[in-house]
């Protein structure tokens, strides 16, 4: 059965796919511009015997979310960059334990209590490199309302199927902005289920991974009495500090990205073959970049736009191949220049890189990429 | 003391609950977590909760280390957060068991709004509070119970900040169970935490330890016995009316139950006043 088209604010579709993803537990604490997915959270996890709960801050609600989805339910929280900052320890602790889950961030204008009802882009890098220590993580970025109803959906499944934390990075505009979506309940082949251990105790190893690098969990209860700890840990899952075993935990821990790159990687391109400026956007942004798109080809130049929808891990390869036929690459963000120091780094020896950049708490407008872009091939 | 009298039905042998494999432990000689952990599971055994239905979480500091001793569901999460991180699990998890072991850095330093958020929910939770007064993990640094004029690393002239009783604030942020005990008496405290698991609600047990090897050390307060009896000096429990009041301990402490309140449970009042949207 079809719930069929519904006009949602992007807020809104996110939590409405992440309860068709199946997700059952929700902890959160306000902060704009976010906070609407809590309250949509509240009213809708009830009707599928699901548990929503305002923790007393953002650390706590990060923890609880872990809690939870050790305990087998998928979970999720939400919030923006302050917020964000705060989630970052046990979001780290969750990388370390292998615990599924998906975090929002909502981005808005910083540093500090910024701007709250203003959009940016100044967390691109904060989602990557936010926790401390080397670490494995995913971030998609999607950027219309539906694309944040399906993109919650796969956030879960990537969650679910990497035993890693996914997070959803996208800004004030699309969290407020209303579109019409299909709230369709997702195909099941969209739909990844925890993996649990069904081998004897004996044999269990928690942390012993086969060719995917995934291991299976320990449900509470089941009878293994696992143990969880953030410390580097063995394959049976307590503290070590030798060298081999810290090593092999981290490679595992690091590999699970290119171990899945095909299955966590997704690029849109739009006459991005023959294109003497590439453009490379994410989120709001891709979409002025959309149109500058149309305008430059319209005008004779031939423009295209590479719209990474993972961001992290950035898509390295596709990207580089894209790049190779470019004269000139363009980077148009709502930052001071985050994405364009990937972007420098990958591409090709000759092309220039050029950032345009804007954080004064507007989106940047087609116009401006327009103009950048004539310039770069002028 | 009182002889406890033991059937053989019930004896309790401590090797049926550790992790035998995670031994030699890493406490210090003398340290009275030990004591605390015994006791603990020696409340378990007799509830007869099954190990597999129990999970143990914990944080940072020589307290948390102790879920990795415990052949349970254990989780060792990160610092000051175990109650916020067993929140989760709990409403998870009804069907677990959930007991929080903190200590006074961990529950009541960094982690101390996780603890009255967790006192005022009433989620059926159990939580024991390890206070040896000192940040032993680290090396021996000033925490929030250490007492008045006790030398520290980091209070090299000695303590000027006034201490923290975690009881009263348990009690003022709404616990509907609350008590207090030391590693003096493991029996006692065996007692006071089983009726603090079996209690139906967020339980609250502060336990005080003794870190023999930094803190008393620091502090030429002798070897580990001479420092579990000074706790007895110190001591004013309920059943002796809290009398005694000669403070050779620098902060006498009352011991026993202090608060015992039935108060709606947090998950089975959420059930009931989601039921009309659940109905939908």
């Amino acid at each position: 059965m079809t719930d069929g088209l519904r006009n949602l604010q992007g807020n809104a579709a996110c939590a409405l796919g992440a309860i068709a993803a199946g997700c059952r537990f929700y902890a959160g604490y306000p902060i704009t511009p976010s906070s609407e997915i809590a309250e949509w959270m509240a009213a809708e996890l009830p009707r599928v015997e699901g548990v929503f709960i305002q923790m007393e801050d953002e650390i706590a609600s990060m923890a609880a979310v872990v809690g939870a989805s050790l305990g087998g339910m998928k979970a999720m929280t939400a919030t923006s960059g302050p917020g964000f900052s705060l989630k970052q320890e046990n979001l780290g602790y969750a990388i370390m334990v292998e615990a599924p889950c998906v975090v929002v961030d909502v981005m808005r204008g910083g540093p500090s209590t910024g701007m709250p009802t203003r959009p940016s882009q100044g967390d691109l890098m904060q989602a990557r490199w936010g926790t401390h220590g080397d670490h494995p993580i995913v971030v998609l970025a999607p950027h219309t309302v539906a694309e944040i109803y399906t993109e919650t959906i796969r956030a879960f499944a990537l969650a679910e199927r990497l035993r890693l934390p996914v997070v959803l990075l996208y800004d004030e505009t699309l969290g407020h902005l209303v579109e019409t979506v299909a709230t369709e309940p997702p195909p099941p082949e969209a739909l990844v289920e925890r993996r649990w251990a069904e081998v004897p105790r004996e044999a269990y190893r928690p942390y012993a991974a086969g060719e995917d690098l995934i291991p299976a969990m320990a449900r509470p209860g089941d009878g293994y009495r696992a143990h969880t700890t953030g410390l580097t840990h063995d394959e049976r899952g307590f503290p070590t500090q030798e060298p081999r075993q810290v090593a092999a935990l981290l490679d595992r821990l690091l590999g699970k990205l290119d171990r899945h790159r095909p299955l966590i990687e997704r690029v849109e391109t739009v006459e991005a073959a023959d294109a003497d400026v590439l453009i490379v956007a994410v989120g709001i942004t891709a979409r002025a970049a959309r149109a500058a798109v149309r305008e430059l080809r319209r005008t004779g130049v031939k423009a295209g736009l590479f719209r990474p929808v993972t961001l992290w891990p950035f898509p390295e390869q596709r990207f580089r191949r894209q790049a190779e036929s470019a004269m000139a690459i363009l980077v148009p963000e709502m930052n001071a220049g985050q994405l364009v120091l990937e972007i420098e780094r990958l591409a090709p020896d000759g092309v220039p890189v050029r950032g345009l950049t804007r954080y004064d708490g507007e989106p940047v407008a087609p116009d401006a990429i327009v103009a950048a872009a004539r310039e770069l091939v002028g | 003391m009182n002889e406890i009298a033991l059937t053989s039905a019930d004896r309790f042998d401590i090797r049926e609950y550790l992790r035998l494999e995670m031994f030699p432990h890493f406490l210090c000689p003398g340290c009275g977590h030990g004591l605390a952990l015994r006791a603990l599971l020696w409340a378990v055994h007799e509830l007869g909760i099954a190990k597999d239905r129990l999970a143990v979480v914990s944080g940072i500091g020589c307290a948390g280390r102790l879920s990795a001793y415990v052949d349970a569901n254990t989780f060792h999460v990160t610092h000051g957060r175990p109650l916020a991180f067993a929140t989760g699990l709990k409403l998870a998890r009804p069907d677990l068991t959930v007991i929080v072991i903190t200590g006074d850095g961990d529950g009541l330093a960094i982690g101390g709004n996780h603890l009255i958020h967790a006192c005022r929910r009433n989620l059926d939770l159990t939580c024991l509070l390890l206070n040896n007064e000192v940040y032993g993990m680290t090396g021996g640094q000033v925490s929030p119970t250490t007492s008045a004029e006790r030398y520290t690393t980091t209070t090299p002239a000695g303590n000027r900040e006034p201490t923290f009783d975690a009881c009263k604030l348990a009690e003022g942020a709404g616990a509907s169970f609350v008590g207090r005990e030391a590693t003096l008496q493991v029996p006692t405290l065996k007692n006071l935490l089983r009726e603090a698991i079996a209690h139906k609600g967020f339980s609250f047990v502060e336990v005080i330890s003794d870190c023999t090897e930094i803190f008393g050390r620091k502090n030429a307060l002798g070897n580990s016995p001479e420092m579990v009896l000074r706790q007895k000096a110190g001591m004013r429990p309920d059943s002796w009316g809290n009398r005694v009041d000669r403070p050779f301990r620098p902060n006498p402490f009352p011991t026993g139950v202090f608060v015992r309140k039935e108060l709606p449970e947090y998950r089975e009042l959420y059930d009931a006043m989601t039921a009309a949207a659940r109905r939908d």
